[in-house]
């Protein structure tokens, strides 16, 4: 894979093959499954754990691993600004827009304050 | 005016008289609320990582666009920048795609009967991802069921415009404002994902699965680069789904 495809127009066309082949489908399949399955059955459980450990997994990495402009900012003051989300969230009786909203204003607030 | 108030605290307006079009907007206010302007936000995040890695602007919306799922989106992106396998790529993204399985089978249910025409449930089915898939919960059982289709496509057609915009101002910012902006940014996608998690954690398996998929990702990463997140999920999610088999016993809703 070359860094061609992140620009060109083969780029976009595999954008469009891999959403057609390997992620479209999932919500196609769900369609028909949701017309008669059992949403508790133990596949379902399973797969639903795969799925939360997978981008749970993606979480930490993009927070521990940044790319970019992130990785400029301090492990301590990423990984402060991460537990206030989870805090200021919990705080506010589950507000998502608290959390996202102050979590990234702790981020913003440290690094200006320590620059 | 009372319409957009009610559909703020909760209610999605519940008058007889309401024409199709009107809860089709109805739809769009609950989406250009709260959700849209973290969607708008957390896309914008999207859009400023797109630049980072180096991928054009149109790629970027184009990507929003066919995918409406940050995950699979930031997966195949980190994959393209970091010069992984196309196949790899695709296996990545296919297991985020997954998780649109349940939430699928559990949104249909909520989309009324009759069944509507197979484009509608093919939009609809677009729609759905982590926030769509919350607002439809939220919202959906507090509509007569005729009108739930029409009000779930303007939620959709609300999420995906809030997603479009964004990614394309989070794409220009990104190159225009202070670095520490553009951090923040970037920060806002990891984090929105890790609470929207939370949001959606129902039994103590999900928790489970949140703790462990945490934990493993980063040494994954280091240890197998490019499998890490395959590998997450299946080590992950399995001992999650042991351990919560023993812990619940069967799936029980925790109070």
């Amino acid at each position: 894979m070359t860094d061609g495809l992140l620009t060109s127009p083969e780029g976009t066309l595999l954008i469009l093959v891999i959403a057609i082949l390997a992620h479209e489908p999932f919500r196609w399949l769900g369609l028909y499954l949701g017309h008669g399955l059992d949403a508790q059955s133990e596949i379902f459980a399973w797969v639903r754990a795969v799925a939360t450990a997978l981008v749970a997994g993606l979480v930490t990495r993009l927070v521990l691993f940044p790319v970019g402009a992130l990785n400029e900012v301090s492990l301590l003051i990423r990984l402060t600004a991460f537990a206030a989300g989870i805090g200021i969230y919990l705080g506010t009786k589950r507000h998502l827009g608290a959390g996202v909203f102050g979590s990234a204003s702790v981020l913003l607030a440290m690094q200006f304050l320590t620059q | 005016m009372n319409q957009a108030a009610s559909n703020k605290t909760g209610g999605v307006g519940g008058d007889s008289g309401q024409s199709s079009s009107s809860t089709f907007k109805n739809g769009m206010r609950v989406a250009l609320s709260t959700p849209g302007s973290i969607l708008l936000a957390s896309s914008a995040g999207f859009g400023a990582l797109a630049n980072d890695a180096g991928m054009s602007l149109f790629n970027a919306i184009f990507m929003m666009g066919v995918f409406f799922a940050l995950p699979a989106q930031v997966v195949m992106m980190d994959q393209l920048a970091r010069g992984g396998s196309i196949i790899g790529g695709a296996l990545a993204v296919a297991l985020t795609g997954v998780r649109l399985v349940p939430m699928m089978v559990t949104i249909m249910p909520l989309l009324g009967k009759p069944r509507s025409a197979l484009p509608r449930r093919l939009a609809a089915a677009h729609f759905v991802a982590i926030t769509a898939w919350l607002e439809g919960l939220r919202c959906l059982p507090k509509l007569p069921e005729h009108r739930r289709m029409t009000f779930f496509l303007g939620i959709g057609t609300g999420m995906v415009t809030a997603t479009l915009v964004g990614t394309a101002l989070g794409f220009e910012l990104a190159e225009s404002v202070p670095p520490a902006i553009s951090a923040g940014l970037l920060f806002l996608t990891p984090i929105y994902f890790f609470l929207s998690l939370m949001a959606a954690a129902r039994f103590k398996m999900d928790w489970l699965a949140i703790v462990i998929g945490a934990l493993l990702g980063p040494p994954l990463y280091v240890l197998t680069p490019g499998l890490d997140l395959l590998f997450t999920g299946l080590i992950g999610g399995t001992v999650a789904y042991v351990a919560g088999r023993r812990f619940d016993g069967i799936l029980e809703e925790e109070e």
